[in-house]
């Protein structure tokens, strides 16, 4: 009788320190809300899924300080380049006398979503096409004007616009079709070990992400908040800038901006998070 | 006069062709070691390592930058030790010399996925930048220098 009452003591005194815990946790880890929408940075995957339990997005592997000037557009400074994309949408640019916004009207009706699902298969092209190409294609073909470079900060503020349209939905890349031997070559590419370090993109994002590296917490790679505000570039930067900075971390040859590989990548890497909301334009460090 | 100054200089510059030449053989030349046991028994230089540049070596971020993935000890007094690999304390205590400067040298062949790099090798690399192509993270004298300074990692 006596050792029954201390066993339900302690359950219950177990009970009320795992409620405690809980209740502190909780309060002490913030949730991705922006304007009252609240975002989904965890994803619960099967076993085989390479992340599994869970995707999680590069938000929670970032300071209280860092995620602070995402949950907030006035201080998020990739807004910036929001406002420069805004103002591209409607100004009129090459032979045709067009702006984005002849065709495509009003960017929160027509562009929502389409971050969501990028990179996506183009049948003219016979290849997936990136944001940064869909857009290049209307300048050069339906605008007559010049296409921009795939850095410039007509590129990343028109990218950060419209993926800003999208922002809070799942991310849902096509991965059936035509779409499935480029996610195949991405992935293959993301664990192929490259440079004088020798490492693959998996050694880091795959078997070591929440560790920290010297002064870096690794998170998993995802790719949900690209084009991202980054502290170290103190700027917008493409997620082909980031595929390219860490291959040149492990001292190797990058391919190029656009590149089939990048794009490869890239689509695998949206497979990959499939189900995390788009966070375009995230602040990253 | 004229012809024998001439003369000079064109041995002193094919002198100094040879020493360049002799220089990028040098350094084509992929490191080699014989492996025994799982470790390289034999030093790579013949020259003492030193642990003091051992240690400069590893704290060198474009050089062993060893904190990146390890926690020392022995060096808290340097910020932000990395959690990637297994703290090096101790080192000494679990790994011989012999093996230490396999680890160092070529880990794969130690353990064969970690995500270690090789700090000396030069063969089965991929896309390896212009710049670092053909050359070692760390010289052959780094690496005798980085063991023994491992060698002082007892508990």
């Amino acid at each position: 009788m006596k050792k029954w009452t201390y066993a339900a003591a302690a359950i219950a005194i177990g009970g009320v320190v795992a409620a405690g815990a809980a209740a502190v946790s909780a309060e002490d880890k913030p949730m991705l809300t922006i304007d009252g929408e609240t975002f989904t940075t965890h994803v619960k995957v099967p076993d085989d899924h390479p992340l599994a339990p869970e995707v999680i997005s590069g938000w929670e592997y970032r300071t209280r300080e860092t995620q602070a000037l995402e949950l907030d557009d006035f201080q998020n400074p990739a807004f910036l380049a929001v406002e420069q994309g805004e103002e591209l949408w409607s100004a009129v640019d090459g032979s045709e006398g067009k702006s984005c916004e002849s065709c495509h009207g009003d960017a929160a009706e027509s562009m929502k979503g389409v971050r969501a699902n990028m990179p996506r298969w183009n049948e003219a092209a016979n290849k997936p096409w990136t944001l940064e190409e869909h857009i290049n294609s209307c300048r050069k073909d339906r605008m007559g004007a010049e296409p921009w470079k795939w850095e410039s900060s007509e590129m990343l503020g028109m990218t950060a616009y419209v993926g800003l349209q999208s922002r809070g939905m799942p991310m849902t890349v096509q991965t059936d079709g035509p779409m499935a031997s480029w996610i195949e070559k991405g992935k293959e590419l993301y664990y192929t070990r490259v440079g004088q370090l020798d490492m693959a993109c998996a050694n880091c994002h795959v078997d070591n992400y929440g560790k920290y590296i010297r002064a870096d917490l690794l998170s998993q790679g995802n790719i949900n908040g690209f084009p991202t505000y980054r502290l170290k570039w103190q700027g917008v930067g493409s997620l082909h800038r980031r595929f390219k900075g860490c291959m040149d971390q492990v001292r190797a040859k990058p391919y190029k901006r656009g590149s089939d590989e990048f794009v490869a990548l890239e689509a695998y890497l949206a497979s990959r998070g499939a189900g995390l909301s788009v966070e375009t334009p995230a602040v990253r460090n | 006069m004229k012809s024998l100054r001439s003369r000079y200089i064109r041995s002193a510059l094919a002198a100094a062709g040879i020493g360049l030449f002799a220089g990028i053989a040098l350094a084509d030349e992929a490191p080699k070691y014989d492996v025994v046991d799982g470790g390289i028994p034999a030093s790579l230089t013949g020259v003492a390592g030193n642990p003091e540049n051992g240690k400069a070596a590893m704290l060198n971020r474009k050089g062993g930058n060893c904190l990146s993935c390890h926690a020392i000890s022995a060096l808290s007094d340097q910020p932000f030790h990395g959690e990637v690999g297994p703290t090096l304390d101790g080192a000494a205590d679990r790994w011989s010399e012999a093996q230490l400067r396999l680890i160092v040298a070529n880990s794969k062949a130690v353990f064969e996925d970690t995500i270690m790099p090789a700090f000396y090798r030069t063969e089965g690399l991929h896309r390896v930048a212009d710049k670092f192509a053909d050359k070692t993270i760390l010289s052959a004298q780094e690496v005798e220098d980085v063991v023994a300074y491992l060698l002082t990692m007892k508990e």
